[in-house]
């Protein structure tokens, strides 16, 4: 059988990290669905003209939320634990790890990212060199990250507002801080979209890639002496 | 910088590996479901799951004993911050069949042994204003001017400190169709009143007249309108919502 080359591209702690991230961030999605429908008064829009309702009445109908807050509230306060204990110790192996160095933006991401976005949206051939992940993603994985923190302070002022009060204030009040935490779920769920788009176009090899960890290259024939090995090192990856 | 490790191995080889991950991967997600329907199939704790109940149970221990305290208090807002039309939710005990004019409150200082309080007495200690931002558990608040007298007053007045001593203090409305169970640290707080006033105004009868309670370390469910009784426990008092699968404490 002939022989290939794997590339070992995620450390199972964060491949775990990932998997354990996924149904946690759901239930809390979920969860924050049936709280927000208590009182759900945010829209798109402008005087008396609402582009679009968060959310529809459709929306909520068809997902069963109506009339669920208790029970949206006592999984929200369990599995914010989850949640903010697994983004802690992504964040803290990312640090300890140094993989941080592959996922935080660099000097020249901005300018790579907007490359990146040409060539995904087929306006424009070529990609700039990459290590494990393009500008692009970086700026996402990095931004995700963000976005977690900021749901977790956000969601902590308005689940203690007045012991926290100086966390409240700093968000610009009560309501701002709902608000901001509304946002960041939105954000979450485009994040989503865009990167369930993104997995399913990079494909098989990369999907594998977060889930056995590595990734596999056919050698072309030329390459394939064991001295010439070490010289990949340097190749970038695809996705 | 971490460099990727890479291995010249056989397809076979991958095959079997890419195997055991995805029987890994399938294994954890089967979990997660299984999981989930094993939480769903547990038996409930007053309206919420049982599982649930006691982490929310936990939760109380972990945010009372780190956060609260009485130097932690609602922001006070100036008297034009204060909104006119204050909103209504929940008629609970609140039932037609009342006499303001005859009520008194009744506090409970031991079983048998009742002690009533009447309105004008409850005018004559101290009187505390709070201008605050109130909380509903549903996701609004509303910045309200209340007026009345600090529950610790009554307790201090009213020589109550025994009773004080115990873990919650329980409230129910003359019909007991509406209560409440809090801690007694936040009943004792500085910011809680017996709330007879309400921008400058006598109570409306919607709003709880003739007393109700404010205490805006809490959600709005636990401002017991119309109280009726008030008795001191160290088991929790029964709550309305609590029963109905919301968090006890709902401390802010």
């Amino acid at each position: 059988m002939p022989n290939k080359k794997i590339i070992k591209k995620h450390p199972l702690a964060i491949r775990w990290f990932h998997w354990i991230n996924f149904p946690v961030l759901a239930i809390m999605i979920w969860s924050g669905l049936l709280i927000y429908w208590a009182n759900d008064v945010y829209r798109l829009g402008w005087g008396d003209k609402t582009i679009l309702k968060f959310f529809p009445d459709s929306f909520n109908k068809a997902l069963n939320i109506p009339f669920r807050l208790a029970e949206g509230m006592s999984l929200h306060f369990v599995f914010m634990w989850l949640f903010a204990i697994n983004g802690l110790l992504y964040v803290l192996y990312l640090l300890f790890s140094k993989e941080y160095k592959l996922i935080f933006p660099n000097k020249s991401s901005l300018k790579e990212a907007w490359q990146v976005l040409l060539h995904d949206l087929r306006i424009k051939k070529g990609l700039p060199p990459q290590k494990k992940y393009n500008a692009a993603q970086r700026i996402a994985y990095t931004g995700v990250i963000i976005m977690g923190l900021g749901s977790l302070v956000t969601g902590l002022a308005i689940y203690k507002p007045v012991q926290l009060y100086w966390l409240c204030a700093g968000l610009g009040g009560y309501e701002w801080a709902r608000a901001e935490h509304f946002i960041l779920t939105i954000l979450f769920s485009l994040f989503f979209v865009v990167h369930i788009v993104q997995v399913i176009i990079a494909g098989w090899n990369n999907f594998r890639g977060m889930v056995a960890g590595f990734e596999v290259e056919s050698i072309p024939p030329a390459i394939a002496e064991p001295e010439e090995e070490a010289v990949a090192n340097t190749a970038p990856l695809n996705t | 910088m971490p460099v990727f490790k890479e291995e010249i191995i056989s397809t076979a080889q991958i095959r079997k590996r890419t195997l055991i991950a995805f029987s890994f991967f399938f294994l954890f997600l089967a979990g997660c479901i299984f999981g989930w329907i094993w939480l769903h199939r547990q038996p409930e704790s007053d309206g919420a799951l049982k599982p649930l109940r006691a982490v929310l149970n936990t939760n109380e221990k972990v945010f009372s004993s780190l956060l609260l305290s009485d130097d932690h208090l609602a922001k006070n807002f100036s008297l034009d911050a204060a909104v006119h039309k204050v909103r209504v939710n929940g008629d609970a005990g609140m039932g037609n069949n009342f006499d303001p004019a005859t009520w008194k409150l009744q506090v409970v200082r031991k079983p048998g042994d009742t002690l009533y309080v009447s309105l004008d007495e409850i005018k004559a200690l101290p009187k505390t204003e709070v201008i605050f931002d109130f909380k509903c558990i549903e996701g609004w608040s509303q910045i309200t001017h209340w007026g009345g007298a600090k529950f610790s007053d009554l307790v201090k007045k009213y020589g109550l400190d025994e009773q004080a001593q115990m873990q919650y203090a329980g409230l129910h409305t003359p019909d007991n169709a509406y209560y409440v169970g809090i801690d007694t640290k936040s009943i004792m707080h500085p910011q809680t009143i017996l709330c007879y006033e309400m921008n400058g105004q006598p109570l409306p009868m919607n709003q709880g007249a003739p007393l109700r309670l404010i205490i805006p370390v809490k959600y709005g469910i636990k401002h017991l309108k119309r109280i009726g009784t008030i008795y001191f426990s160290n088991q929790r008092p029964p709550d309305y919502w609590f029963e109905r699968g919301y968090d006890y404490f709902s401390g802010l």
